[in-house]
């Protein structure tokens, strides 16, 4: 009964779409604007019963109804609950429902909280949002129902995957979603504002929340997911290049730059054009890369969900909205007057060249990770992996990373050269020092590390001289957020810099009682023993390490295997330290009991997810931060008028 | 009770753990004494693509073939080749697929040169949006 409802409610949620659609369409074009009250609660109701049918299908993962397709798949009955809990979107058709519950739950947002825009644009905004829900309706219900029945009911399911049996599970895939869809709002709003012709610093204004919302959960998102996969595939890397990270990747550089481009649109009212179209591809990108995951068209190590068959379907959904944006973009863009050009010296020249430097960066990766199907095309098989990528965003980066310290440093509309070079004269002989310090350090290091750790280091201190002779307690919130963003940004790069300098590797086979030194480290194998978990067995190794002979630490590095469905998956034992990590992974049994392991001590790495997380914390500061004003200056007019 | 159960899954688990330890690679995750070796052959490792997984190289791949390129790799590397004649060398048994390395391959120009048309196209846009200083 349960499946049923699940897919009643779906069902009357698409109907509610396709009403939602009709009266804010005929509501605003047909003349009977008698309709449009109706709008926001429909889009109201639609989100709920989405939220309704997602919660009914966790309800059946964690009954494991095995009479349900979809559970007998990809669960089992001996699955601890959060991995029967998570288990629901580690999969083609519950990812989708969550993809569409949360595109139902944020149009319902925007019904409900949205009070800045201009009416008539925001029930165009939510027709537009009504449109799109319909197409991702269409596909979750004409080929991937996830409520589908099974008859007879198999006695146990076939499991799910062992290596997104982790925590990780109940937060990455969540988090990265309510991102990439959230930027489907912007997408709206675009159209929205397209439509009824209000495309000026108001509309940006009223935007800017729902960008900067999802952009900070697409950053967690990003950054939980590539500390889940350096812990979790056990080679210690945190980034590959591979096409479905490329895929989330995409999204957050465009809605990054929509992000400072809504900034200069609210501020100066310029970048009008721009900022419509970068929230256009923002959202286009979300859709690109849902298309390239769930096609299976390009082999990941990520991908857990696919299915060739239901590519075709995406795909001519990927040309209805992003061919339909671009051509509303193209017939009406004409009537967008575009703002006052800037001078040269001025933070919106820095905004630009942030902007040209992300939509590269963007261009690059969608190229890079599409080019391998070009060839095969024409017949011709190529990898395009980390060293193309490295090579041509890492210089692009680093090049972001000198206008990120400038542009804030430098006033709006007009600056004198010889202040902002007078305002980066600290961070500027903090570059020269440190790049001369790490030239005659004893280390060998390649030239972009290098480089990245000497900027990262400059960087750092510039991003914090916003706050440099203000009073703390009066500089608003959101120039907190925009100091903190951007020092995230430094010490995600000095992280990423230093894992790739500073990094020692060592491959051992070691028997129980040998001791293994490397890096200052000193690791005692002391045995090995068999475990088990709830639906696992595992061989765990005891090993006691201990740095330049501090008191030992015990850590238990696993090697796992899962029976349903049979996998053996590796448990790297991590050990954080404030300098860096110890990564220790137990392989396999070479020869009479000696064990494959390997071992890496890298310092200062957690650096690149504490400033994934600083990135987010900053944005939700400045998120706060401007609401709180915007709501302060709603209240004190009021009482200035019933004064 | 949960520590036999543990040890006869283990047993059952065996010959499955078995199966992928095909003839051992010897170089497969033993590094080269000499460390500048080493150095070579993690790099070049990491620019190899892993034949049968999804989109890995064989420097993170448990994959046993990528472990017997990884023992090929440093074979060759303590015979004195270097790192490109290596990399030739596998692709001309593997096909372009197996570097991540692009080639010179004239089919890969236009990955080249896409930053630097981006760029430029970019630069183009901009040009008149951004002023110049008339009274100083």
């Amino acid at each position: 009964m349960i499946a049923e409802t699940g897919l009643a409610a779906l069902w009357l949620a698409a109907a509610l779409a396709l009403l939602q659609l009709f009266l804010a369409f005929f509501g605003l074009k047909g003349g009977k604007p008698e309709l449009l009250p109706a709008v926001r609660p429909v889009a109201i109701a639609q989100g709920l019963l989405t939220a309704v049918a997602f919660a009914l299908l966790i309800t059946l993962f964690l009954r494991s109804d095995m009479s349900v397709l979809l559970v007998a798949t990809n669960s089992h009955s001996m699955k601890p609950w959060l991995y029967k809990f998570a288990g629901t979107w580690g999969n083609h058709e519950g990812s989708m429902l969550l993809w569409v519950a949360v595109m139902g739950m944020a149009g319902a947002t925007v019904a409900l909280f949205e009070r800045a825009l201009r009416r008539d644009t925001h029930m165009a905004t939510l027709g537009a949002q009504a449109a799109i829900s319909l197409g991702f309706y269409a596909f979750l219900l004409f080929s991937s129902n996830p409520f589908a029945r099974i008859d007879p009911p198999p006695p146990d399911g076939q499991g799910l995957n062992p290596l997104l049996q982790d925590p990780g599970l109940a937060f990455h895939p969540p988090t990265l979603y309510l991102g990439y869809v959230g930027l489907s709002v912007a997408f709206s709003f675009a159209v929205g504002a397209l439509l009824t012709r209000a495309v000026d610093a108001a509309f940006a204004r009223a935007m800017r929340p729902w960008v900067l919302a999802a952009w900070i959960l697409l950053t967690l998102g990003i950054t939980a997911g590539s500390y889940w996969a350096y812990y979790e595939l056990g080679w210690g890397g945190w980034w590959f290049w591979d096409p479905v990270e490329n895929a989330s990747l995409m999204p957050w550089l465009a809605a990054t730059a929509l992000l400072h481009s809504v900034t200069v649109l609210a501020t100066r009212d310029g970048l009008r054009a721009w900022t419509v179209m970068l929230a256009v591809v923002a959202f286009s990108m979300s859709m690109v890369g849902t298309f390239l995951v769930r096609s299976g068209i390009l082999t990941s190590v990520h991908a857990f969900a696919v299915d060739p068959e239901r590519g075709s379907f995406i795909l001519v959904l990927l040309a209805i909205y992003i061919g339909g944006a671009l051509a509303l973009f193209g017939w009406r863009i004409r009537t967008v007057r575009e703002g006052a050009p800037f001078d040269l010296v001025s933070r919106e020249t820095w905004l630009v060249i942030n902007n040209l430097l992300l939509s590269v960066i963007l261009g690059v990766v969608l190229i890079g990770t599409l080019y391998p199907l070009m060839t095969e095309a024409f017949g011709h098989k190529v990898s395009v992996g980390a060293p193309y990528f490295d090579r041509i965003a890492g210089p692009l980066a680093l090049a972001l990373m000198v206008a990120l310290a400038a542009g804030p440093l430098t006033r709006w509309r007009r600056d004198s050269a010889r202040a902002v070079a007078r305002r980066l004269l600290v961070p500027a002989v903090a570059l020269v020092i440190a790049a001369l310090m790490l030239a005659f350090a004893p280390v060998r290091m390649g030239t972009l590390p290098w480089l990245g750790l000497v900027l990262a280091i400059a960087v750092g201190i510039a991003s914090l001289a916003p706050l440099w002779k203000r009073r703390l307690l009066r500089t608003p919130l959101f120039t907190y957020g925009m100091v903190i963003a951007h020092l995230g940004c430094a010490v995600s790069l000095a992280g990423m810099a230093c894992d790739s300098a500073f990094t020692v590797e060592k491959l051992v086979a070691a028997r129980p009682g040998d001791t293994i030194r490397t890096a200052g480290w000193t690791l005692r194998f002391v045995q090995i023993l068999p475990i088990a978990g709830d639906n696992w067995t595992a061989l765990q190794a005891d090993m006691q390490a201990s740095r330049n002979g501090g008191a030992p630490v015990t850590i238990h590095p696993q090697s796992r295997f899962f029976a349903a469905p049979p996998t053996t998956t590796t448990e790297a034992a991590l050990l954080t330290r404030w300098n860096g990590q110890l990564y220790v992974v137990l392989g396999e049994e070479v020869e009479g009991n000696r064990w494959q392991m390997r071992i890496w001590w890298k310092p200062f790495v957690t650096l690149i997810w504490l400033g994934g997380i600083l990135i987010a914390l900053g944005g939700a500061l400045a998120l706060v931060g401007r609401e709180r004003r915007g709501w302060l200056i709603k209240w004190r007019a009021r009482r200035a008028t019933e004064a | 009770m949960r520590y036999w159960l543990a040890l006869l899954l283990a047993l059952i688990a065996g010959p499955l753990a078995a199966q992928t330890a095909l003839p051992p690679a010897p170089w497969a995750d033993r590094q080269i004494p000499d460390a500048g070796q080493e150095r070579q052959a993690k790099a070049l490792m990491e620019t190899i693509r892993c034949l049968t997984c999804q989109s890995q190289s064989i420097a993170d791949s448990n994959a046993s073939m990528a472990g017997d390129m990884r023992s090929q790799i440093r074979e060759r590397i303590m015979a004195g080749e270097r790192p490109e004649q290596i990399r030739g060398w596998l692709i001309s048994r593997y096909g372009d697929w197996v570097s991540y390395e692009p080639t010179a391959d004239p089919i890969l120009w236009p990955l080249w040169l896409a930053p630097l048309a981006l760029l430029a196209l970019g630069l183009l846009l901009l040009r008149g949006r951004i002023v110049r200083r008339k009274d100083a």
